[in-house]
């Protein structure tokens, strides 16, 4: 499934989507960086609350098909004009991440 | 071991919210001399960690990275307060860093050990209020 077609399906509404038909290939959910740096893998829909800059990094690094906030965080427009430059997708859901997830699980 | 090509980064102290543009910088170079994706992505999260660790502790330092065709080796050298003991240190959740990083979802006591996890060769010396090197090599 590609992130437009997430949004589109789940109805998570897109706040940056500078890759819009990049394939997700799993989930991965957490809010401390490193361990998500450890053991989250290339191509998943990442879901966190966390919205500074430094996701964008993690992001990028570790290649995700996208960010997925949770519990309706946006983010600051200076990182929404960042994650553009990044080619990093950030979505945003109203549900919390046990939710968000549970939604992922359904369509992935 | 065929000649190296050499990169030198200044990491700043001063902004936490920059950590990273070394690594930004060496994971396009990287990128541009035609590795390989997985490669890449070993280098840059240990060197992202790294420089991570040399903002919240040591107020910066330099990254030097040399590429071979075979290997990356990455040494990032700062002179801050030193590690007390460095096998505490590589304990996953062992962490010295302060509260206030951890708004910003690091310090949870994952770095070095990352850094360990996606290299094949990792040292680190240290001594208390001179500094600490560390140095990584990953196999392309």
């Amino acid at each position: 499934m590609t992130v437009r077609e997430l949004c589109n399906t789940a109805g998570f509404t897109p706040l940056a989507l500078p890759d819009p038909d990049r394939e997700i290939e799993g989930c991965y959910v957490g809010d401390l960086l490193s361990w998500v740096m450890g053991n989250a893998e290339y191509g998943c829909a990442w879901v966190t609350i966390m919205t500074n800059r430094n996701i964008i990094a993690v992001a990028t690094l570790i290649d995700m098909a996208c960010i997925l906030l949770a519990e309706g965080c946006t983010l600051p427009e200076d990182l929404t004009e960042l994650a553009m430059s990044q080619n990093v997708n950030v979505l945003t859901s109203e549900k919390p991440a046990y939710e968000t997830c549970a939604a992922l699980a359904k369509l992935l | 071991m065929s000649d190296a090509l050499k990169f030198e980064y200044k990491i700043s102290g001063e902004n936490f919210a920059s950590a990273g543009e070394a690594t930004m910088r060496i994971k396009k170079e990287l990128r541009s001399l035609g590795f390989t994706p997985a490669l890449i992505r070993r280098v840059s999260i240990a060197m992202y960690e790294g420089e991570i660790n040399m903002v919240i502790h040591a107020g910066g330092g330099v990254a030097t990275v040399l590429v071979y065709p075979e290997c990356v080796e990455i040494t990032l050298a700062d002179q801050g307060p030193g590690i007390a003991d460095i096998s505490l240190a590589m304990q996953e959740g062992y962490t010295t860093a302060p509260d206030a990083i951890r708004s910003f979802g690091f310090g949870a006591g994952m770095g070095l050990p990352n850094m360990k996890k996606y290299t094949d060769d990792m040292r680190i010396e240290s001594e208390l209020n001179k500094g600490t090197t560390v140095y990584m090599k990953i196999n392309a």
